[in-house]
């Protein structure tokens, strides 16, 4: 008698790993993009028990990073278009990347088009590093910032 | 052609270096040049050229009185008191007895962080801004008090900095609500009102307004703003009114795509030369295009220089002086001191 196959037709799941062609001219910035994300991805939320990347708030195209210029832009989506833990999301970000990069990078951060009620008015906070340097000197702030960064609980 | 070569780099700040100030009574009749630098480390520094190298070193540490950034420093027109703002809300004032400085009087009353402090030109008036929305304007009294005169209600967000008229008691406050606010004194009892507001529908700032600088004879202003623009405005002639009202200021030019990141500062010489300090580490001087045909440009660009610190420049001052320098502060806990010249 002739063996048969035990499971004749697999479900193959595509790899999730990107491999950026070494033809592509923005190559490293890809990998930059890769990694920073990777970094980036485990935060956790201020009112939730899961990653900013569990709840979509960030994904593999938030962030764009231009190594000749050094300028990061990232883009994240709040949960809900009055989120009011928008600011502190992006003070994370600010904390957690502030050692990433050679001083002289410049990171801009935003939230997703359309995604936010008060959308310019949170750009314009999230980026006025006056009022990013006095919200991380509040120690209530800082301590919740802490608790998004360096959470093991997830 | 001209060029901004640096003199010293002056290392000592553990933070962001945000403001500083060169004493006003100091660089002539053989004294040497004085500036305060405040940071996000708490502190203010006191530095002093030595005459013979011509090179500064610090010569004092204000500590241990603020408790959070100290974002702003000023000095009476005398040299004798320095006014600091703080994240902490106060404004302390230190006076220089024999070569130290002494906490003399601590300004409460800001719901929160001071941005900014100012004196008047005859040193009796006192103004500081913060994010409370709030401009205050105090009145010197001897024996190193102040009482607060006036608290000035109008813009809609964060104060950004308060500055002066160099002849004239008429103060400007700049604002994270993109507009720039005038104040005078209305009456004979300290009715202090905004006499004119110049925001968007007047040719203003798109963005936060970060600083403003006056021409030597106080008829023109240069403010800079997050939107990447350095506008100047103009009044009639200061000081030939006779027991005439507050004269308006209108808009003269906007000097836009100089710029690639916000501008945190601006400082205008005695000389006619305008200095920005902005977000892309670069430092511009700016002056008055005199070839220009009518209806041309009124200022160009005479130098750029890039990466002139690593990081922000947070602060752009030309000093007192027969033959001025150019210092300014930077996110990159640095202080560079550089002089313009030919070559």
């Amino acid at each position: 008698m002739t063996l048969g196959l035990i499971n004749a037709n697999p479900v193959v799941h595509a790899k999730k790993e990107r491999i950026a062609r070494s033809d592509d001219p923005h190559a490293d910035d890809a990998i930059l993009d890769l990694a920073l994300t990777n970094f980036v991805r485990d935060i956790r939320d201020p009112e939730h028990p899961y990653s900013l990347e569990q709840l979509s708030v960030l994904s593999e195209e938030s962030i764009t990073v231009d190594d000749k210029l050094g300028r990061i832009l990232i883009t994240f989506t709040p949960t809900v278009q009055h989120c009011s833990m928008a600011t502190v999301i992006g003070l994370c970000l600010r904390v957690k990347l502030k050692h990433y990069f050679p001083p002289h990078f410049k990171v801009d951060i935003k939230v997703s088009p359309g995604s936010h009620a008060d959308e310019e008015s949170v750009n314009k906070q999230l980026n006025d590093k006056e009022r990013v340097a006095a919200a991380l000197e509040n120690p209530n702030l800082r301590q919740l910032v802490d608790e998004c960064l360096y959470s093991n609980e997830l | 052609m001209m060029e901004l070569k640096e003199i010293q780099r002056l290392e000592g700040h553990t933070d962001k270096v945000w403001s500083l100030a060169w004493n006003p009574t100091t660089g002539h009749a053989g004294i040497p040049l004085v500036f305060a630098s405040c940071s996000g480390d708490k502190t203010v520094r006191i530095w002093e050229q030595n005459l013979s190298s011509g090179l500064w070193a610090c010569t004092a540490v204000l500590d241990e009185t603020h408790t959070r950034t100290v974002r702003s420093c000023a000095w009476s027109p005398s040299g004798k008191l320095l006014a600091t703002a703080s994240f902490d809300a106060t404004t302390a004032i230190w006076e220089n007895v024999g070569g130290d400085f002494e906490c003399v009087s601590t300004l409460e009353g800001h719901e929160n962080e001071v941005k900014c402090v100012s004196w008047n030109a005859a040193g009796t008036l006192l103004a500081t801004c913060s994010r409370d929305k709030s401009v205050w304007i105090w009145e010197v009294l001897p024996g190193n008090e102040f009482e607060c005169v006036s608290v000035l209600q109008g813009h809609s967000q964060d104060v950004k900095m308060v500055k002066w008229h160099p002849t004239e008691d008429i103060l400007f406050s700049c604002s994270y609500d993109n507009s720039v606010k005038v104040w005078a004194d209305e009456g004979d009892s300290d009715d202090w009102q905004c006499v004119q507001t110049l925001g968007e529908p007047n040719n203003g700032h798109t963005s936060t307004v970060w600083a403003l600088s006056f021409n030597v004879s106080g008829d023109k202003m240069v403010t800079c703003s997050d939107d990447l623009t350095l506008k100047v405005w103009e009044t009639e002639s200061v000081g030939t009114q006779s027991g005439g009202g507050f004269a308006p200021w209108t808009h003269l030019c906007t000097l836009s795509g100089y710029h690639d990141r916000t501008i945190f500062s601006v400082h205008w010489s005695r000389e006619g030369i305008f200095a920005s300090g902005a977000a892309d580490n670069a430092i511009r001087l700016f002056v008055d295009d005199n070839e220009s045909q009518v209806g041309g440009p009124l200022y160009k660009l005479l130098l750029k220089k890039e990466k002139a610190h690593d990081m922000d420049i947070n602060s752009v001052q030309w000093s007192p002086g027969e033959k001025p320098v150019l210092a300014s502060a930077s996110d990159d806990g640095t202080i560079k001191v550089w002089e313009l010249t030919s070559y």
